[in-house]
């Protein structure tokens, strides 16, 4: 234990912080576009592990062949706006249940990513040797921290702007009451790709900053993305509620979704430095998910549960008993 | 004004559970007409509301509104002609959303939605004056999400929205059932007020056949799917109860009158 302690460096710990944050704020954008399809839509949309490494292969192809790097990124949202229409066409116009309409176009962007685009498992560029504003060099560590913060901050008041919209509002509704919503006139099937293609084309964006921020693409870099975003969400909520309660609005509640990332992976570079293995890193991610999503649920049943019940009523017989038997004894 | 032409609906047909839920009705409400709709259970009357509606498209025959025909588009689409109350208060509005931002929605019933902000500031006022007339004093809670009223208030909201943006036809599908009786008659109350005052053509239809009596100026009654009975003017003021219940057994749908018809009817 004591050699345990001895082994693990407090100052590796403080250099890896920047990384956790830089990689937090990546991720974050991803989960703002889980949280348009998990929050607004009420979508299970697992299209994403699929359609971030797409994000990711697109832009390192782009960067292989001597594009700008932030037209690249720009291509990256476009090919996930692609991967979201290809789910909301898939459940919308053949009416396959949300989680395999996500399933079968993620499935099939594997075979896309690794034989359309990469051509390969994996493909890296040279980072020392571009003009990358993204990038895990710790020199350039500040100013990739304060760009990523800009684009979180920027995509989050465009989608504080966008969900205030009539547009916008109609697909929140969408998202809560169909049939409510097609009697207002909307078309909730379009709505629902629209969310989807918005959704994944930040997922792609979030890809591609992450193969530009790690210098390669890697067939494998979206798996298990889903439950990454569904813990931002879920974390930032969670925190979120518990600082603000009542007076959480709508701008706090996207912001929280970042933040909620950010937070992730900060624990994520401190359970790596207390020599957690790194691939039991996915386990780990979906326990602390599970718990988060299942608290909530059991503290509202326990509140309102027949086995409480039972106790309590049993409790006041007891009582009534001991009462009965004071006074007898008087 | 609504024009049904000989429409005919079949559920399930060619399995055991075929039922033929409309048999070739035809029924035409002038404009301003208040239609009560009174059947058992299963005679058709949400039926004919969701037919019109365009939930689903008929087998055969055709539907007009305000002399355009509307046969042949989808519900998203017939919603600009039409303002919509349902049975059940929480489909109705959106239950996450605030109370103007569900007004703020009907209010753009039919028209292009833009990326022009949802909730105008001039719209408050507007909708605050709006929920006055209500007196449920939900002016006064604008922004709170509607999830927090109580069927009732939500039933009202409904139909406020329903009737903001004056609908061609308002269709009102037992839109008091799910409510306890001192708030049915409120929200009955607030009904004909809106109805009256914008002189809409509002078909309802309910189970109770003393508010199929009281409301409106013209009663359908429907059994099996068909309309069996149809008056209007003099002849529906002067309207029992038990002429209805002679009516029902004439037409051999004595069968489909539940007890809850007859219950809510006894006052």
């Amino acid at each position: 234990m004591l050699m345990y302690l001895a082994s693990l460096n407090p100052i590796a710990l403080f250099r890896s912080c920047p990384g956790g944050i830089a990689q937090g704020l990546i991720w974050g954008i991803m989960a703002l576009g889980v949280f348009i399809t998990f929050r607004m839509l009420n979508f299970a949309d697992l299209t994403v592990d699929g359609s971030f490494a797409t994000g990711g292969a697109v832009c390192i192809m782009l960067l292989l062949q001597g594009w700008n790097p932030e037209i690249a990124l720009f291509f990256s949202f476009l090919a996930g706006v692609a991967c979201g229409l290809v789910t909301g066409i898939f459940h919308t116009v053949f009416g396959i249940p949300d989680i395999l309409a996500g399933i079968l176009t993620q499935i099939s962007l594997w075979s896309i990513n690794l034989v359309n685009i990469l051509g390969k498992a994996n493909q890296a560029i040279n980072a020392g040797t571009m003009k990358l504003r993204i990038t895990s060099n710790f020199i350039y560590m500040p100013r990739t921290i304060l760009i990523l913060f800009i684009c979180c901050a920027v995509i989050v008041v465009i989608m504080y702007w966008y969900l205030g919209t009539e547009h916008g509002s109609a697909l929140r509704a969408t998202g809560i009451n169909p049939q409510m919503t097609r009697a207002q006139g909307i078309n909730t099937d379009v709505m629902k790709v629209v969310g989807l293609a918005l959704s994944n084309g930040l997922v792609a964006l979030s890809g591609g900053m992450l193969s530009q921020y790690q210098g390669f693409a890697d067939i494998n870099m979206g798996r298990g993305a889903i439950v990454i975003g569904l813990a931002a969400v879920i974390i930032g909520e969670v925190i979120g509620m518990s600082i603000f309660g009542k007076r959480m609005n709508f701008m706090l509640r996207l912001s929280f979704v970042v933040a909620g990332s950010i937070i992730y992976y900060l624990v994520y570079v401190l359970v790596l430095w207390l020599k957690f293995p790194a691939d039991e890193m996915k386990l780990l991610t979906a326990i602390v998910v599970a718990i988060f999503l299942a608290v909530p649920y059991l503290k509202g049943k326990s509140a309102n549960s027949f086995g409480a019940l039972a106790r309590r009523n049993a409790k006041l017989a007891k009582q009534k008993q001991n009462d009965g038997k004071e006074e007898g004894s008087c | 004004m609504l024009e049904i032409r000989d429409i005919s609906k079949t559920f399930n047909a060619g399995t055991i559970n075929e039922k033929k839920a409309l048999d070739h009705v035809s029924l035409t409400l002038n404009d301003g007409d208040f239609c009560t709709v009174i059947g058992g259970n299963g005679a058709g009357k949400s039926t004919i509301m969701n037919a019109v509606a365009g939930v689903w498209p008929v087998d055969e025959g055709s539907i007009l509104i305000g002399g355009k025909d509307v046969t042949g588009l989808c519900e998203y689409k017939r919603a600009s002609f039409l303002g919509r109350v349902f049975q059940d208060p929480m489909i109705g509005t959106a239950a996450d959303m605030q109370i103007v931002e569900n007004l703020a929605m009907a209010a753009r019933r039919g028209k292009k939605r833009t990326l022009r902000w949802g909730v105008t500031k001039q719209e408050y006022d507007r909708y605050r004056e709006l929920l006055r007339t209500l007196d449920l004093g939900l002016e006064d809670r604008m922004t709170a999400k509607v999830g927090l009223l109580s069927g009732g208030q939500r039933q009202a909201l409904t139909l406020l929205m329903a009737t903001m943006q004056r609908p061609e036809l308002l269709l009102l599908d037992e839109h008091t059932a799910a409510l306890d009786p001192r708030t049915a008659a409120k929200v009955l109350e607030a009904t004909d007020r809106i109805v009256s005052e914008n002189k809409l053509t509002t078909m309802m239809v309910t189970h109770n056949m003393k508010d199929a009596i009281v409301h409106g100026n013209r009663l359908i009654m429907m059994s099996e799917g068909r309309k069996i009975f149809d008056v209007s003017g003099e002849e529906k003021k002067n309207l029992k109860v038990a002429d209805l219940l002679r009516k029902f057994e004439e037409a051999g749908g004595a069968n489909e009158i539940s007890d809850r018809m007859v219950l809510d009817s006894q006052e």
